[in-house]
């Protein structure tokens, strides 16, 4: 089971777009297997600086490990697939 | 994007930054309200630049402040600063918030990203703490992220709006190449510089293996400022920019007091002293007792209680009370009151910028009112002379400024042929008082010789005097002028031991020779006398004669009379009736 968190300032451009990536990422490559939390930073600003989390958005693996940080819109599909461990590159 | 707003600007909304100098370059400090670029290469101050603002403005503005750091962690901030006495952690959490927003080294980037997170947490935070001051440190690193430089312009706009929104006083710094290299290589922070309300720029370069650092206000708008580069220095006590050329000159008002030189005939020859808040000038060779006047101008103003400092750049600080004490002047009773302060340093570490500050820094340390600095020839041999010369005259500008007597010594060089007046730092132009010291080499010696060249508003002699130094202090002597030369050392001496035995010979002549008028007015006081006791006695004796020749007249007649008498004459009398 893959468990996301991703950070988001409401939905701003960049937030949105993450948001949707996400979903469509999910969705293909990990179907039921995944498990997504959001969080608004502009509702939950504390949680940000708790959570060291200064850029929007913010996507945060946290299982399985090693606990990943992405960030950014998600957009670049590839160098994203492969810092989460879903495919491997051979050079 | 948010509609473009207009702010309204008073003149006096400025934020102190409390750097020393800078608050004087702009007026005041900082925009108050607006954001202010700082710019500059690696090492060049920003960080520390940017703290203080934040310690000021917590710590005697009642302006929290929060510290956003991109690249450094907070600790080694904190660290770093340790040295400057802040007191960081006596103001952290409540006045001074520190943000640790360094991006992770392992952080995966996927498309672009934006601020809103962190500001909304900055936002809170602002709220709890009622902050008023800001630091973003190191955007650049935080920009560097972003690969889309239209993103890019938009982060630093957005982050730009907040800041004027929330009416922070903020500093952004960024890593830029200086002036220069700021057009092509470092675009996209090069719109930074229009956007914001104040642009500073720090450069750190080397001028002839000598570090120099210097700041710049790029711009400031609506507020005028000093435009030119100044030199700071980052000292014990964070940053200290060298103070505005132009701008704030305060002189103190001309005082007409003298003081003493520490040598008697000196202070005739000048018709008193040294005016206070006069800067003198002692020029010479190498050798020609300049510290020794020094010395005993120092002492003098012990000795009329005032507070001295002394700078020394060649010789150590217990150097300079033994050479003194051999030619009597003692410093070291003083230095033990805590009168006066030695400071020594040597010519090795540091430009004249460095030198300057510090020697201010300390007299203000000290509440010196007389200063003495031997030599400050030294400033131009460790920077570049175009700077020393303008340390120079704000070194005079300074002292004149603060009522302080300066008395400062400059090298002339033999080897270097160079003339009187062209005295590499050009002091002599500004120097109230110039005192110029060489040796005249005649018949196999070397004399010292002290001559006024100038100053200002009061008489002085126009003579060359000869120094002396001696186990009893410092004196000066007439030369003696033969044949068109001045006369100096045993050459004097002997000329003097010469005159001397010529007076004496005349003197003993004189005194032979009146005695020997006494003797002749003598001999003839005693032939006057007898002359005149001889005249005497020739007097009784013809007055006796007349009087023996009188009574014999009348015994003759009388004895007519009886003849007559005795015949019975008759025809003589005709009276007896």
């Amino acid at each position: 089971m893959f468990r996301f968190r991703l950070y988001v300032a409401g939905d701003t451009q960049n937030s949105a777009q993450a948001v949707a990536n996400l979903t469509v990422l999910c969705r293909a490559n990990l179907p039921n297997q995944h498990q997504i939390e959001i969080v608004d930073v502009l509702r939950e600003p504390m949680r940000a600086l708790k959570d060291h989390i200064h850029m929007t958005p913010t996507l945060v693996k946290l299982s399985p490990s090693p606990v990943r940080t992405i960030v950014g819109t998600l957009s670049q599909t590839q160098p994203l697939l492969q810092a989460l461990g879903l495919i491997t590159f051979a050079p | 994007m948010k509609p473009v707003r207009s702010y309204l600007v008073t003149a006096r909304s400025k934020a102190t930054t409390g750097i020393r100098g800078f608050d004087e370059i702009t007026g005041g400090g900082l925009p108050h309200g607006r954001t202010t670029l700082l710019e500059g290469g690696p090492g060049s101050g920003k960080t520390i630049f940017a703290l203080q603002f934040l310690v000021c403005g917590a710590r005697t503005c009642k302006e929290p402040g929060i510290f956003v750091a991109f690249e450094e962690t907070s600790k080694r901030i904190m660290a770093n600063a340790e040295g400057f006495g802040w007191k960081l952690a006596e103001l952290q959490r409540k006045k001074l918030f520190f943000l640790d927003a360094q991006p992770e080294p392992d952080l995966i980037q996927s498309g672009n990203f934006d601020l809103s997170g962190m500001l909304a947490g900055l936002d809170v935070q602002i709220k709890e703490m009622g902050a008023r001051r800001i630091v973003f440190d190191a955007l650049d690193i935080l920009l560097a992220l972003l690969v889309d430089p239209a993103a890019r312009r938009r982060e630093v706009y957005r982050l730009h709006e907040w800041l004027l929104a929330r009416e922070l006083t903020g500093i952004i710094t960024a890593k830029a190449g200086g002036d220069k290299s700021s057009s092509m290589r470092h675009q996209p922070f090069g719109f930074m510089q229009f956007m914001v309300d104040c642009a500073v720029i720090l450069n750190h370069s080397v001028v002839q293996g000598v570090s120099q650092r210097n700041l710049r206000v790029q711009k400031y708008r609506g507020s005028s400022f000093d435009e030119h580069e100044s030199p700071f220095l980052i000292g014990n006590n964070g940053f200290e920019v060298a103070g505005a050329r132009t701008l704030g000159h305060v002189y103190a008002t001309v005082i007409n007091e003298r003081v003493s030189s520490g040598v008697k005939r000196l202070d005739t020859m000048l018709g008193g002293g040294y005016y206070r808040g006069a800067s003198v000038l002692i020029t010479g060779f190498p050798g020609t007792a300049k510290t020794t006047l020094c010395g005993a101008f120092a002492e003098a103003a012990c000795r009329r209680n005032e507070r001295t400092m002394f700078v020394s750049f060649d010789s150590d600080f217990s150097e300079v009370i033994r050479n003194l004490a051999s030619v009597g002047i003692r410093l070291d009773r003083y230095v033990k009151s805590g009168l006066l302060r030695i400071v020594s340093v040597r010519t090795i570490t540091g430009n004249a910028e460095t030198y300057l500050l510090r020697i201010k820094t300390y007299a203000k340390e000290h509440r010196a009112r007389c200063l003495v600095i031997d030599p400050v020839s030294t400033l131009s041999s460790s920077a570049n002379e175009l700077t020393a010369h303008s340390v120079a005259e704000r070194l005079i500008d300074w002292s004149k400024s603060g009522g302080t007597t300066l008395v400062c010594t400059s090298l002339v060089d033999e080897m270097s042929g160079r003339t009187l007046g062209m005295s590499p730092l050009q002091i002599s132009t500004l120097a109230d008082t110039w005192i110029h010291l060489n040796y005249l080499a005649q018949a196999g010696e070397r004399n010292r010789g002290l001559s006024i060249i100038k100053s200002r508003g009061t008489a002085h002699s126009n003579q060359v005097r000869e120094l002396i130094l001696s186990d009893a202090g410092v004196t000066l002597t007439d030369t003696y002028t033969a044949g068109g030369e001045v006369l100096m050392g045993t050459m004097r001496w002997e000329k003097e031991s010469a005159e001397h035995s010529a007076k004496e010979e005349t003197e003993v002549a004189r005194k032979l020779k009146r005695v020997t008028l006494d003797a002749e007015e003598a001999e003839l006081e005693v032939r006057v006398k007898s002359l005149q006791t001889e005249l005497v006695a020739k007097q009784v004796e013809k007055s006796l004669l007349a009087r023996t020749t009188a009574s014999r007249v009348q015994e003759l007649s009388r004895g007519h009379t009886r003849m007559r008498e005795l015949r019975g004459a008759d025809a003589a009398k005709p009276e007896r009736k």
